[in-house]
């Protein structure tokens, strides 16, 4: 079983919109706050960072809320115990995104406990590939949890090893290059999804990295399962500090609709 | 806690491959290209061409006659890689993977670099194969290296200012690998240490090596023995390796890596990576890194540019761990002292980054015989580093 494979099924045509924010940007109140709206708004799954010192595969918006994270304090436990306070009143599938030392700092078992303690689905890590990824995947499916396999569009040929073992969803990286707003996207996404539904045809595909309009994430989740939304939130959370729930919200829900009124 | 079975490039528990997806074909291409032709008579005919004709190799291994005297024990020998063109071990490297990146058909080097010694060494080959070249480097550090990144831009390179983070070292490595994951094609990041994602730490360490292999033959030569022991110092640790590669397997020679202690190894201020850090995943490596309870990397300290960075090459770590070689952490007041002390007692400036070794060479060499021996490397020469030195000692010069 899996709580990610089944947010996409629980979604009402089994695409499911994605949110990402950065735990602690502005502060983890707020946070809490806006992973209580967006579930709300109908996210089906939502991405929570906690905030990395050296995000590598991050564009300056979020690295910038990693930052602000940070200078916040922020820690791994603070980010536990704010989902502890979300879970008190929602069961909206969440899962983590961050690097793979802070979850190696913490423990790879440990952090892999805690999270099924919270009831969460698992870990996204960028930096941690196909290759290495035995070590967190060991540990996390022991917990019933899913450490989350990327495909980028110069992956080619490894696509099918990665499917073949791939846990919850397979996050498709839109673009090469950092997350970020782009206003086109010119991977053709359809043919890296077909890779993985060759060797996986039942194994959600979401897809990530560029997307910031209702229009790409219909076309995004039109030729995949799902649509995944960071830096254009962050951008949002970044601006308007304390005052972002109701205008992320409202910008969720239009995504949400998108993603959920493709046929 | 056990890697993953098809993890690739191991040193012991450290090295792998923690990068992510989107350049995992590059790093794959970049193997197998390095695979074929580290053993291709061809490209060793051309890089042996360009280490003698264009770098200056071999390079020297100088007996170090009134040190020696000074100290009161061991024999000193130089090995003089501040002789090398552009002044420092880094051309080493840097003239492998730009022939390397060449035949491999890439027409542009990226790169990154703190004091600015890996991105002149970089330009300068760019410069010599008709490649672009871009270097990363902390705004933090082109302010401290302004001399520098003009020498990188009159050698035809851009420079480009990195102001995330801490807007040093580390945060430029991390802007050449997002710089990497954007374009990748007709681009080779050519790393500047023995650190990051295998195959690197196994390149930067066999192009390296070459100091360690003239060293062998140059001390036999002079001495009719091998040394009782080899110092380097240790930022990333590429020179330090280089130095220690042929003789890992002499079990009497001792290998010592000398850290950077900023203000001391009881302090936040200080680089000393084995001596304060714990294992961790960074940058592309399981290595030791300095970094809080939660894994958040942490801003090091040191007066050298070079050895400013918060983790160690892995095939350190696991010299470590087996206790084939030692670590020893040499601070800024040490380091400083040494600098001064080789500039009068030989009349040779060392890299503020090679005078660590050298202050534990003052430390070491008068605790062992005079029938016993000892290799010290010096990285680098200290021309860049005068204006610092002086402002450490209260002087401020205008360049």
């Amino acid at each position: 079983m899996s709580r990610i494979a089944d947010a996409f099924a629980a979604s009402p045509n089994g695409k499911a919109f994605i949110p990402f924010v950065t735990a602690g940007d502005s502060t983890l109140d707020v946070t809490e706050r806006l992973v209580l709206a967006m579930a709300d708004a109908g996210a089906d799954l939502i991405e929570l960072g906690i905030p990395f010192s050296d995000p590598t595969a991050e564009g300056p918006v979020i690295q910038d809320a990693n930052l602000r994270a940070l200078r916040n304090h922020v820690t791994t436990d603070d980010v536990f115990a704010m989902v502890e306070r979300v879970r008190a009143c929602s069961d909206v599938p969440l899962v983590i995104m961050t690097y793979a030392n802070v979850v190696f700092s913490y423990g790879i078992e440990r952090f892999a406990a805690r999270q099924a303690e919270l009831g969460m689905g698992g870990v996204i890590l960028p930096d941690v590939p196909h290759e290495e990824k035995e070590e967190f995947d060991v540990p996390f499916s022991a917990a019933g949890l899913d450490v989350v396999s990327l495909i980028a569009p110069t992956s080619h040929e490894r696509v099918r090893a990665i499917a073949a073992d791939a846990k919850g969803f397979v996050y498709c990286v839109s673009s090469l290059g950092v997350t970020g707003v782009r206003s086109q996207i010119t991977t053709d996404i359809g043919a890296m999804v077909s890779l993985v539904k060759d060797v996986r045809p039942d194994l959600p595909c979401a897809v990530g990295f560029g997307i910031s309009t209702p229009e790409q994430a219909a076309r995004m989740a039109a030729a995949s399962d799902g649509a995944i939304v960071g830096s254009a939130i962050v951008k949002l959370i970044g601006e308007l500090g304390e005052d972002c729930i109701e205008p992320v919200a409202a910008y969720v829900r239009d995504l949400a609709a998108a993603v959920h009124g493709v046929r | 806690m056990g890697n993953s079975s098809a993890s690739r490039g191991r040193f012991g528990i450290h090295g792998g491959q923690y990068i992510p997806e989107t350049l995992m074909n590059a790093v794959l291409e970049l193997e197998e290209a390095y695979d074929h032709y580290k053993n291709d008579p061809e490209f060793n005919a051309e890089l042996a061409d360009l280490f003698n004709n264009y770098a200056g190799r071999p390079s020297r291994l100088y007996f170090a006659a009134n040190m020696t005297a000074d100290l009161g024990g061991a024999k000193v020998y130089l090995k003089r890689e501040d002789l090398n063109h552009t002044g420092a071990h880094k051309i080493n490297n840097v003239l492998g993977q730009a022939l390397l990146a060449q035949k491999m058909g890439k027409t542009r080097l990226i790169a990154e670099t703190g004091a600015g010694q890996h991105g002149v060494a970089t330009a300068t080959a760019a410069a010599l194969m008709g490649m672009a070249c871009v270097v990363y480097m902390g705004r933090e550090d082109m302010e401290r290296q302004a001399l520098n990144v003009y020498r990188m831009r009159l050698l035809g390179a851009e420079v480009r200012g990195v102001d995330t983070g801490t807007a040093t070292l580390k945060d430029a490595v991390s802007e050449t690998f997002r710089e990497w994951t954007q374009r990748i094609d007709d681009t080779h990041y050519c790393l500047g240490s023995v650190m990051g994602p295998h195959p690197f730490p196994t390149i930067v360490r066999d192009f390296q090596a070459v100091i360690s292999r003239e060293s062998r033959a140059q001390m036999l030569e002079a001495e009719g023995k091998l040394p009782d022991a080899v110092l380097a110092c240790v930022g990333g640790g590429s020179n330090a390796i280089g130095s220690f590669y042929h003789y890992i397997g002499d079990e009497g020679v001792r290998l010592i890596g000398c850290e950077a202690a900023g203000r001391g190894i009881d302090t936040w201020e200080t680089a000393a990576t084995i001596s304060t850090g714990r294992l961790g995943i960074f940058h592309g490596m399981k290595s030791y890194f300095c970094q809080d309870e939660y894994g958040q990397i942490a801003p090091v300290y040191s007066i050298s540019a070079g050895l400013d960075y918060p983790g160690v090459g892995p095939e350190h770590a696991a010299l470590h761990d087996s206790g084939r070689a030692e670590y020893v952490a040499i601070t800024d007041d040490e380091a400083v002292d040494a600098f001064e002390y080789l500039s009068r007692t030989e009349g040779v400036i060392p890299a503020i980054e090679s005078a660590h070794a050298v202050a534990y060479a003052m430390k070491l060499a008068p605790t062992m015989r005079p029938d016993q021996t000892m290799i010290v490397t010096l990285s680098g020469r200290g021309d860049k580093d005068v204006a610092a030195i002086a402002r450490y000692r209260g002087e401020d010069l205008h360049e």
